[in-house]
């Protein structure tokens, strides 16, 4: 529909204008088009069909025809204990992520952005995690946190520091343990996204300061984070978004247990889904984690934004 | 700038610190994944093993259909890498050179493709997927990881197009090149690089995605490398260490290596796409 008005408008601007300098609307669409029906079919579409899906009572293999509950699903949502639990379990791991992964990222693009030797050295090792399947990360850290053929374990017994424990079985370890492969999973791509903006603070600044006898905490708050902070601030909400979304690493490590302790939100609309078959419930689920996170997310840059005009 | 002795010396200690945190597990992979049965049941391990072997290795192949899964990721990833790129490249020259309805509308996708958790859009997929009887198909699959795969696409081309000078371009268009022409003879060869190091992180990310995969993909001689590698993980999560390391170190490869040649063209890719609005 909208497509339609928007092609018929921009043939006319294009015939309209004659030979623009850039004559481009209409062969625009021919461009576009190739990826814009995938991404209508495939993204888009199911996007919407998944809301829908929240105000049904779907379900996998039924015969009966499905039918409109209207928000039946969140009513029955509000009271489900379980969910919430899991739900403030998600926003434990993925503040529990994001905030050192941010900080880490930091200190090592800092590191990098020196003129360090075997910096190249470093710049290739540091993004390893970055191309390594999610699952085979799961699995390189199983084999870390083992409890016998761990080497955490080993390392804690060599330095006197007791025997160590199984370290994702422990109610009270496994969270930590495993925000801790969350981190070391996404600081690659913080790091370089860090890094890149790094690269792009004017040098010429950094020496005027140093000239004006700033030292190097001065200089970092004065010129370095000034420059950083749009990309600090961009890749902070990403990585808050894609670690609440996150699946395969807590799947492989401890498939939400031990007692559900690791149970993120999306192992939980996971097993609802394909496991349980309530597709109304689980996109319900969906539906509130996108709410939930527009909201942290707004309040969030809002908030660094009213900072900025603050400083 | 002069930085003093002492502060180099904390530097180099604390990024070496960074590289022993990031490198450890991996090295432990390698380790376990040649370590015999014997040593990994026992107490006290060690980083090189005593007694390396490659039984681990033997055992992984004949444990779990490891080559016929690593063929369905080749397979799936090669299809979402290339089919990506033909169809991302045009639409974002569009993005790039012009402010238009479907150009600003792709940008705002781009954007909230990423907000989205998986199993908003998995649900309907599957159900759409389900009535196309394309579950349980890598073409399925395929399909699915290119539209994945597209937003990222999108975003490292649109900073390689805008680093072509449109100068270019209308040179070309006033020495009487049609608008096609330009695009072929001109643009492409310059978009080359990126679009092959646009197309290699497609692969990569395909070969490592495991969610779509795991839905979608029902019966063992259909499932891809990540699918297969949970199986070696028991019902009660215990695993026999030395076949899980074996084949994880295995399926790792690929993806270390396509990462190796375009690492730097990433980080510009991305620097690209970042800085330059």
């Amino acid at each position: 529909m909208t497509l339609a008005t928007a092609t018929r408008r921009s043939v006319k601007q294009a015939s309209g204008r004659g030979r623009d300098r850039r004559p481009v609307d209409h062969g625009a669409w021919f461009l576009v088009l190739p990826a814009l029906i995938p991404i209508l079919v495939l993204s888009v579409g199911p996007l919407l069909y998944g809301i829908a899906l929240a105000f049904t009572d779907s379900q996998s293999g039924r015969t009966t025809a499905t039918q409109w509950i209207g928000v039946l699903n969140f009513q029955d949502l509000l009271h489900d204990t379980l969910f919430w639990d899991s739900f403030r379990i998600g926003l434990l791991w993925a503040v529990g992520v994001t905030v050192p992964q941010f900080l880490l990222a930091l200190g090592l693009a800092l590191l990098l952005n020196q003129e360090l030797r075997f910096r190249w050295l470093a710049r290739a090792l540091a993004i390893i995690p970055w191309a390594m399947p999610e699952v085979v990360v799961g699995i390189m850290w199983r084999l870390v946190y083992n409890p016998d053929a761990g080497i955490l374990n080993e390392t804690l017994r060599d330095l006197g520091l007791g025997d160590g424990r199984d370290w994702l079985s422990g109610l009270g370890t496994v969270l930590p343990a495993v925000i801790v492969v969350g981190v070391w999973a996404g600081m690659p791509q913080t790091t370089v996204a860090l890094l890149a903006g790094l690269q792009n603070t004017p040098r010429e600044l950094h020496e005027a300061a140093a000239m004006d006898g700033a030292g190097a905490w001065r200089r970092f708050l004065t010129v370095t984070w000034p420059a950083l902070r749009p990309v600090a601030l961009t890749i902070t909400a990403l990585n808050f978004i894609w670690n609440f979304n996150s699946f395969a690493l807590v799947y492989v490590l401890t498939n939400g247990g031990p007692g559900g302790r690791t149970r993120l939100p999306m192992l939980f609309a996971y097993e609802e889904a394909f496991r349980y078959g309530q597709f109304g419930y689980a996109a319900a689920m969906g539906c509130v984690m996108v709410a939930v996170i527009s909201v942290i997310l707004a309040v969030y840059l809002v908030g660094r934004l009213r900072g900025d005009e603050n400083a | 700038m002069k930085t003093g002795k002492g502060a180099r010396t904390g530097q180099y200690l604390a990024l070496l610190a960074y590289l022993v945190f990031l490198a450890f597990p991996f090295l432990w992979l390698i380790s376990t994944a040649f370590k015999p049965a014997r040593e990994l049941a026992g107490l006290h391990p060690t980083w090189i093993p005593k007694d390396p072997t490659l039984a681990n290795f033997r055992q992984a192949f004949d444990e779990q259909p490891l080559l016929h899964a690593a063929l369905n990721s080749l397979l799936a990833a090669l299809g979402a890498a290339v089919i990506a790129v033909l169809i991302a490249t045009p639409m974002a020259y569009v993005m790039a050179r012009h402010r238009t309805l479907p150009a600003r509308a792709a940008t705002g996708w781009v954007v909230v493709s990423q907000a989205f958790p998986f199993v908003l859009v998995i649900i309907p997929l599957f159900l759409v997927l389900k009535n196309l009887r394309l579950i349980n198909s890598l073409p399925g699959l395929t399909m699915v990881y290119v539209v994945w795969a597209l937003p990222f696409a999108l975003w490292m081309l649109v900073g390689y197009v805008r680093a072509v000078p449109p100068e270019l371009e209308e040179a070309a268009a006033v020495d009487g090149a049609g608008r096609a022409r330009t695009l072929v003879s001109i643009t492409a060869p310059l978009l080359a690089p990126g679009i092959v190091a646009t197309a290699l992180f497609a692969f990569i990310s395909a070969w490592n995605e495991f969610f779509f995969a795991l839905v979608l993909l029902k019966t063992p001689e259909k499932q891809t490398l990540p699918v297969v590698l949970t199986h070696f993980i028991g019902a009660e999560g215990v695993a026999d260490l030395g076949p899980l390391a074996a084949a994880a170190f295995l399926a790792t490869l690929p993806s270390l290596v396509v990462f190796a040649i375009i690492q730097k063209r990433i980080t510009g890719g991305m620097l690209a796409g970042a800085v330059k609005s």
